[in-house]
């Protein structure tokens, strides 16, 4: 495989291949010397065409810790505020030499259209397309889990997961859907009716309207941003009768299993999905999310980028 | 077997190694004297296990070090400082192949610094693996000394490494497969020499 444009596109093979992968990577990150040599030499473009803070940066670090060299690009104040193409940028990029482009945008899809154009010859890496997939998060936030969680085993098997709130406009829950229920873990999805995307009902997992009937059941609780910048309607009456329904708070931290752990893909809306306390708690990996994505990146980007052909394994 | 494959003509012991189809290198009994040798050689080298830590590279370096430590221990009564060290990150050949799986990296509670680290694999060839492992080790620390033993050398280096610990010297030609098996991976302990295809 050449390129990561989505989770649909992954074996649970080649899933646990990336964990597995970033797993190493992780020891390594924990010595003296973090810095590796095995991309020196390979241009990687952070093409973000939407506002990022924690993928971008992710992204830069774990390639620059890789000794790729790494050019940021983001539409504001670049020409693709002038009204450029993404062809035309993606033709720029390739006349330059770029080995992979790391691409963020509102479209669903742009992702896959630069992957399949002949526009340019490097990888392709999804860091977000839209409502569609943010696959390096799911494999991030599976590697958390794992750590945490799994003891012995490389997949997921057995372990519950609730996935809490926006759900609709939530690229982080289709990968995470995928990639969870892929590795073998269940998912019950805790929404309410608005916030859950027609034909729901076919994705294989639960679905909930009741947070509190699901959270003394799972293993992880993983709540999501309400995306305030990608309602045009209203989806809930107001905010307190959000918070007050799927939010996590204190009182539902307590309801939770001894070992459960609380996670969230960011930004967090403190106070509107999840209260303060329940963010900063001991529960919360929501800091070790942040630390594994750039493992779980350096190994997307050393699978993608280090070897000649495909994604395959040669031991 | 068919014995018509081409053979380097840059290389003398290349005449010898064309009788050989499949041989036993070194059978079972070979191997275990070799690295009760290596044991004994070590210990001489370094004057006993308190300064040394092994580390082997994955996956039959691994396999070896771990013999040598137990062959080490019996011989002094006292536990040594054996990991593994992976050095795929640091490979200089990763452009030419598809991504290699990484293995486990241990480092032993001592660490590396001012240790004198025996570096194990079970065949030196071009010395790229060991250039790599040295690159690997300075990530890590400033050990005080790095020493090398392999199982096995069969020549065609390609860089100015020796190993200082050798269990066999091999004269092979390019063509010819050199495979190291470990009772705990294959089954059975043996090193045998195959024909194979240049």
């Amino acid at each position: 495989m050449r390129h990561l444009l989505s989770i649909a596109d992954l074996s649970s093979t080649q899933a646990i291949q990336i964990l597995d992968t970033a797993e190493e990577l992780s020891r390594v990150s924990d010595g003296p010397m973090k810095k590796l040599p095995t991309l020196r030499g390979r241009t990687i473009v952070n093409l973000f065409a939407e506002d990022s803070t924690r993928t971008r940066i992710s992204f830069e670090a774990a390639a620059k810790r890789l000794s790729a060299d790494v050019i940021n690009f983001s539409a504001k104040g670049s020409s693709v505020s002038k009204g450029e193409s993404l062809k035309d940028t993606a033709q720029t990029l390739q006349a330059m030499g770029a080995d992979a482009v790391i691409i963020r945008h509102s479209a669903s899809g742009a992702a896959q259209r630069l992957a399949d154009s002949q526009w340019m010859t490097g990888s392709v890496i999804n860091a977000g397309d839209g409502t569609h997939e943010h696959p390096s998060q799911a494999l991030l936030d599976a590697f958390t889990i794992r750590k945490n969680l799994v003891h012995g085993g490389n997949d997921l098997t057995g372990i519950h997961v609730a996935i809490v709130g926006d759900i609709i406009h939530s690229r982080v829950a289709r990968s995470n859907v995928l990639l969870l229920t892929k590795l073998g873990a269940h998912v019950t999805l805790v929404a309410p009716p608005t916030l859950l995307p027609t034909g729901v009902e076919s994705w294989p997992v639960a679905i909930s309207y009741d947070f509190d009937s699901v959270i003394g059941k799972v293993d992880v609780v993983m709540m999501l941003r309400i995306q305030l910048e990608r309602m045009s309607e209203l989806f809930f009456p107001n905010a307190r009768e959000y918070s007050h329904y799927f939010g996590l708070n204190r009182d539902r931290l307590k309801m939770m299993k001894p070992t459960a752990i609380v996670m969230h893909p960011g930004p967090m809306n403190r106070g509107l999905e999840i209260t303060a306390d329940s963010a900063d708690s001991a529960r919360s990996v929501i800091l070790q999310q942040v630390t594994n994505g750039v493992t779980v990146r350096m190994a997307i980007l050393y699978l993608l980028l280090a070897g000649s052909q495909e994604l395959g394994v040669q031991p | 077997m068919i014995n018509s494959r081409p053979t380097s003509f840059n290389d003398p012991s290349c005449e010898a190694g064309k009788e050989i189809d499949m041989s036993l290198a070194l059978p079972a009994p070979d191997m275990d004297r070799a690295i009760t040798r290596i044991s004994h050689e070590i210990l001489e080298r370094n004057s006993g296990s308190e300064s040394i830590t092994l580390l082997g590279i994955p996956t039959r370096g691994a396999h070896l070090a771990a013999r040598l430590a137990a062959k080490i221990e019996a011989i002094e009564g006292r536990a040594v400082q054996c990991g593994t060290l992976d050095i795929t990150l640091h490979r200089d050949d990763l452009r030419m192949r598809p991504p290699r799986a990484l293995m486990p990296t241990t480092i032993p509670s001592m660490g590396v610094e001012n240790r004198n680290i025996i570096l194990v694999d079970d065949v030196l060839f071009s010395g790229r693996t060991i250039r790599a492992a040295l690159d690997a080790l300075g990530e890590i620390g400033r050990p005080a000394s790095v020493q090398l033993a392999v199982l096995i050398d069969r020549g065609h280096r390609q860089l100015p490494i020796r190993a200082d610990y050798v269990g066999k010297n091999l004269p092979t030609s390019l063509a010819q497969i050199i495979k190291v098996q470990f009772t705990e991976l294959d089954g059975l302990d043996a090193v045998t020499l195959e024909e194979g295809a240049l």
